[in-house]
């Protein structure tokens, strides 16, 4: 009888060790565990042995029953490992071939600045302002002391609305388009009481169509109006402003008197640039070997008969004004060299110089954004 | 405003140098805008002697010289005429660039004879016109030394840009003078500028009380040798008493104040000296007679305009008059122009001869054959002029001076310049001086307090040194700082102005820096609701994978045509193609999209922000365009694919979700506009009247126009018409609690009559039970046989309890009969 058993499970291990796959092993459990299985039977024969014979047969029949089971169970497990990996070894693919690329798309230069100039200025206190396009000739060249028999006019290449009849209300009657972003200046100080702490960013247009000139171009323009705001407040504000938007300490001005009908003092601006491998990089003295000064702002003290203009009393407020050009912003501090493209709407182009949407100007994390 | 070193100098005398003087003019606001040297081009060319001519053995008209330039004969090939054995030229040798023939000399063989170099032209140096032979220098010229220094053509050119409100630096005497005040030397009187012949030193010499315009007598100026007056007298030149009666002149009308006029018989007009038709030339005026360059010399040197008559072709008096409509004359520059009432001639008994400050008449100018003329120096009324030059589009240097105001106390003098220059250079009798009506010589005194410089202008400047500054530019300040600006400075009229006198001379640069004070108060959002929203399309579009154009704000009229015309066009566009203020920005991207094509892009993704000018306003709108290929072709999607309406509807509804828009409660409708295919656009729409966008495919004829022949989809999306956010709750966001229960999903297939459409049957859907059905949703749409079938997902979603069966029933009931009212039957 003991030998029986030993027969027994040497010979079942041996089977379900030799069961080539899952069917064949289930045959072995049939075989073996089933209804009429052979360790099925002999623990039915427990039920006909004395309690002494008992005690010696039920754990051997049950140790075999148990060995079986587990054996099968291992079985099992390593024969389905076997198949998966079977499975996924025909699965493979070539990992190498391309994917579809979900575009990328671009903010514009000209957007990404001004959303850079906002950022600036709203660490100073300056709000952003806007103003119409097409505008009226009190707000573009009167109420900023351009009377119609000025030379200055002449000199503002003014785009003039057809069919707009001579005469009407200059407040009110839309002529031309403007030729700054000044208007902006009037509209502000026309609606809103001071202290006024604003830029105006926007399109402005003039009559002029060459390498470095477009019919429509984008200024900024700067404003504050306060109690006590004298030309050293706007030579800090340029300063600070300049500073933050090339992100360097050395940046060096130069203030030239010059004459704009709408400020007294008036001062155009010179940045220093220095000459590095043939390309002008704003940074440093203008009077340095490989130097140069390269204008870039128009500013000043904004007039008297401005602001009465307004209907403030010059005698209470006084401020500065300035304007500067967005788009040669843009060209100095990104090494853009061709105004024009900027207008063409040249995908290679704007994928070239063009911005990531997520590259949004913060003062923490930067308001330029590094090539 | 061009004038040369030399000239500057009969002005001023100073020892600074030219870079010092051009760094000068820059810091005081007279922007230097270059220097140029003709010497520079002219320094290789030498004094040479020809020492023998013979002619050229193969051709008639060339000869063969000997030349010597220093170093010995040298044999040299010539075709001029006047070259002869012992004439003394300017040789230029090989290696030479020749400026005026934009050519550099070498050895070469002319007709097989061996030419080292060329004996040159007027014309080829660029220092005349005279092409009909080589130079002629005087025989005494030095051979071997350099031409140019022989010649004194090393005077270099200085280009000023004088902004409009100085009409004083239009001479160079005015420059000279703020140089002066600058610290960089000192203003020699008016007469020493012009050689003793001309005007004896003596002329100048007079003193102030006898001046011949003193100002009105104001305030300012009561101290009885104040500076202005010195200074009046540095720049007083005595006028020629000449014989008998002055010329028969008038004025009758208020554009000209003053006319002053001076005859001179007996004058033979030549040709001006070589002084000053060598400066004329350098600042690149043409030297035409002695009578016309006096004239311009005089309105450059000293910023006053002239104009001189021959006397032989007036009939009558001279008058300044109001010129009646239609009038014509013939200018001087060849054009004939109509005038109008308001514009200012001079006029006699027969015709007009002159458009009053701006240009004279061609039928009474100077020319060989004059021998007496009428000298004007009038004042013109600056509005009046400006206003004229504006009407006839008519720009000339007297125009450029006399609207931005020339001197009113300097007409006497600077008829007596004109005179004295006239008398010297070309002769004559001096008649005696007729001066009809009289300039606005009223005076502005302005009352001023010198702490403005540091409040205002930011520059502390001790009270004393304003006074400095402000005497030598000729205000006269009184004791009580109350200030006279000079006759010259039309542009002074308030405090501000005399800061900037003040902080330009001291200089600008000197202005410290001082901080903004911080704005009080936490840092509140600085861009307004429509900034953000713009920003946050734009940031949305470009994520989204499209490129972002800026195109200009003008179209062709043909491209606005499209999208109903444009509602404002340029009187003066650049082009016919930029000339319509643009009804929508698609036209701009279409242009902008058919460059990308015709470049090879496969694909063309744009959108722009920008303004569409209507005629009730400027309406922010994003334009949006997809065209050339949705996906390329590939290894897993096969074959390229297009875009349909359907991908321009996604992009519409993504920026308008991104723009905050309920898009969950928009309306899809019709009617997108002529610009769209008509089966295959909509609009999205916020009840029925507010368009928040178009969408769609493009009409074919549209694309036509754009030279596009594929599909284009294109989206306008209007950010003014996107509600205001509704009840500002600040940062406090809604209490909620996710539901207990899942949602229950229950499809529905119907069979629908073709008219109607997908929105209908899921908003029929929705509404079936509201309590229930939280969303509903087409997941396929099939035709066959006629037939279209349309299958929806309801979702609902139980509350407190799960539902029953019984419940579940109720709702698939509710919603096919809601189906069934709109014609749909259930699929079997």
């Amino acid at each position: 009888m003991n030998d029986d058993l030993d027969h027994m499970r040497a010979h079942m291990l041996a089977a379900v060790e030799a069961a080539p796959g899952l069917d064949a092993l289930d045959a072995v459990r049939v075989d073996a565990l089933g209804k009429q299985g052979r360790i099925t039977q002999l623990l039915k024969t427990l039920g006909g042995m004395t309690p002494e014979q008992r005690l010696v047969e039920g754990p051997r029949i049950q140790g075999l029953r148990e060995a079986v089971t587990t054996a099968i169970a291992t079985r099992k497990a390593a024969l389905e490992d076997a198949a998966l990996n079977a499975r996924l070894a025909a699965e493979t693919l070539d990992m190498t071939l391309p994917v579809d690329a979900t575009p990328a798309g671009t903010v514009h230069p000209v957007s990404q600045v001004m959303d850079e100039l906002a950022e600036i200025f709203a660490d100073l206190g300056f709000a952003v302002a806007t103003g119409p396009e097409i505008e009226t000739d009190w707000h573009n060249f009167s109420a900023l002391n351009i009377p119609e028999t000025h030379p200055a006019r002449a000199m503002h290449d003014t785009f003039y609305l057809a069919g707009v009849e001579p005469g009407g209300d200059e407040r009110t009657v839309k002529r031309v388009l403007r030729t700054h972003t000044s208007p902006v200046q009037i509209r502000t100080m026309t609606s809103q009481a001071p202290p006024i702490r604003i830029i105006a960013p926007g399109r402005t247009y003039r009559s002029d169509s060459d390498a470095t000139h477009t019919p429509m171009f984008h200024q900024v323009e700067g404003l504050v109006i306060d109690r006590g705001i004298t030309m050293g407040h706007l030579k800090w504000t340029l300063e600070t402003f300049l500073k933050a938007f090339f992100e360097r300490d050395d940046i060096v001005l130069r203030l030239r008197p010059s004459y704009f009908p709408f400020t007294e003092p008036s001062a155009e601006v010179d940045v220093g640039y220095t000459v590095v491998k043939g390309k002008r990089v704003i940074g440093g003295s203008g009077d340095d070997t490989d130097g140069g000064w390269m204008e870039v702002l128009g500013s000043g003290m904004v007039h008297p008969k401005v602001i009465a203009a307004c209907g403030l009393d010059p005698a209470e407020w006084q401020g500065f004004a300035f304007g500067c050009g967005i788009d040669r912003l843009a060209m100095l501090k990104y090494g853009i060299d061709d105004l024009r493209a900027f207008f063409d709407g040249d995908i290679r182009w704007l994928k070239h110089y063009g911005f990531a949407s997520l590259d949004v100007p913060t003062l923490s994390g930067g308001v330029g954004v590094a090539a | 405003m061009k004038f040369t070193l030399s000239w500057l100098h009969q002005h001023l005398d100073t020892d600074a140098s030219l870079t010092a003087i051009v760094e000068g003019l820059t810091r005081i606001g007279l922007e230097v805008e270059g220097v140029t040297d003709p010497g520079a081009a002219l320094a290789p060319f030498r004094v040479a002697r020809v020492l023998t001519a013979e002619r050229h053995p193969q051709a008639d008209k060339l000869q063969v010289l000997s030349v010597d330039a220093g170093d010995g004969p040298m044999q040299v090939v010539c075709g001029a005429p006047n070259a002869r054995a012992g004439l003394v030229g300017v040789f230029g040798a090989p290696g030479t660039y020749v400026p005026g023939a934009d050519i550099t000399l070498k050895v070469a063989a002319i007709r097989g004879v061996e030419s080292n170099g060329m004996m040159c032209s007027a014309r080829e140096l660029q220092i005349g016109e005279g092409h009909d032979g080589i130079i002629e220098l005087p025989g005494d010229a030095p051979v071997g030394d350099s031409y140019a220094d022989y010649a004194g053509l090393t005077d270099p050119v200085i280009d000023v840009s004088i902004t409009p409100n100085r009409q004083d630096c239009m001479g160079v005497r005015g420059i000279a003078r703020d140089l002066a005040a600058a610290g960089l030397g000192t203003l020699k009187p008016l007469a020493d500028a012009y050689p003793d012949a001309v005007i004896p030193a003596a002329t100048s010499v007079i003193p102030a009380q006898a001046g011949i315009q003193t100002r009105d007598g104001s305030e300012g100026a009561a101290t009885s040798a104040s500076p202005d007056s010195r200074l009046r007298g540095n720049d007083a030149v005595e006028p020629v008493e000449g014989q008998g009666p002055g010329p028969e002149v008038r004025t009758e009308t208020p554009g000209c104040p003053a006319f002053y006029a001076q005859g001179i018989t007996g004058v033979a007009n030549g040709e001006a000296p070589e002084w000053m038709r060598r400066r004329l030339t350098a600042i690149g005026q043409k030297p035409i007679s002695a009578l016309v360059d006096i004239t311009n010399y005089v309105m450059i040197d000293l910023g006053r305009p002239l104009h001189v008559y021959d006397r032989a072709k007036l009939t009558g008096p001279l008058v300044a008059r109001a010129a009646t409509a239609g009038e014509q004359v013939l200018a001087l520059n060849g054009k004939t122009y109509t005038l109008t009432v308001g514009m200012t001639v001079i006029a006699d008994a027969v015709a007009v001869h002159d458009i009053g400050g701006i240009m004279g008449g061609e039928h009474s100018g100077v020319s060989d054959g004059t021998t007496d003329v009428i000298v004007e120096c009038a004042y013109f009324e600056p509005e009046a002029i400006a206003r004229t030059g504006q009407a006839l589009a008519l720009t000339s240097d007297a125009r450029q001076r006399f609207e931005r105001g020339v001197d009113p106390a300097f007409l006497d003098a600077g008829l007596a310049v004109a005179t004295r220059l006239i008398l010297a250079l070309c002769g004559g009798t001096a008649s005696g001086i007729t001066r009809a009506g009289e300039p606005p010589l009223a005076t502005r005194t302005i009352a001023y307090d010198p702490d403005l410089a540091e409040t205002l202008g930011g520059l502390a400047v001790a009270p004393e040194r304003q006074r400095e500054i402000l005497t030598s530019l000729g205000f006269a300040v009184g004791d009580d700082w109350r200030v006279t600006p000079p006759t010259w400075r039309r542009d002074i009229d308030g405090p501000a102005d005399l800061v900037e006198e003040v902080i330009r001379i001291e200089g600008i640069d000197k202005v410290a820096p001082v901080p903004l004070p911080r704005i009080p108060g936490v840092a509140r959002p600085t861009a307004t609701a429509e900034q953000k929203l713009e920003r946050r399309v734009r940031r949305a579009a470009a994520a989204r994978g499209l490129d972002e154009a800026v195109t200009w704000s003008f179209v062709s009229e043909a491209q606005a045509a499209p999208f109903d015309g444009g509602a404002f066009t340029l009187a003066n566009p650049i082009s016919e193609e930029l000339k319509v203020m643009r009804p929508s920005l698609l036209a701009g991207l279409l242009a902008a999209t058919e460059r990308n094509l015709r470049r090879g892009a496969g694909s063309v993704r744009l959108f722009e922000i920008g303004r569409r000018y209507l005629e009730d306003g400027e309406r922010p709108t994003l334009g949006l365009i997809l065209a050339g290929d949705r996906r390329a072709r590939g290894w897993q999607g096969g074959k390229a694919a297009g875009y349909d309406a359907f991908d321009a509807k996604a992009e519409a509804l993504a920026l308008l979700a991104a723009a905050g828009a309920p898009v969950d409660n928009l309306q899809v409708m019709g009617e997108a506009g002529d610009a769209f295919h008509p089966g295959q656009s909509g609009t999205l729409r916020l009840g029925p009247k507010t368009v928040l966008a178009r969408f769609g495919m493009l009409h074919p004829a549209l694309l036509k126009a754009f030279d596009l022949d594929g599909a284009v989809a294109a989206v306008e999306l209007y950010l003014d018409a996107l509600p205001a956010k509704r009840g500002a709750t600040g940062f406090m966001r809604l209490a909620y609690a996710p539901p207990a229960l899942q949602p229950v999903r229950r499809d529905f297939a119907f069979l629908v009559p073709a008219a109607l459409t997908a929105d209908a049957l899921v908003r029929a859907i929705r509404g079936a039970d509201k309590a229930s059905i939280v969303a509903a949703r087409v997941f396929d749409v099939f035709e066959r046989d006629g037939e279209k079938s349309v299958a929806v997902e309801a979702i609902l979603q139980p509350g407190d309890k799960s539902f029953t069966e019984a419940e579940l029933k109720a709702v698939a009931d509710k919603v096919v009969a809601a189906a069934t009212k709109l014609g749909a039957t259930l699929r079997a």
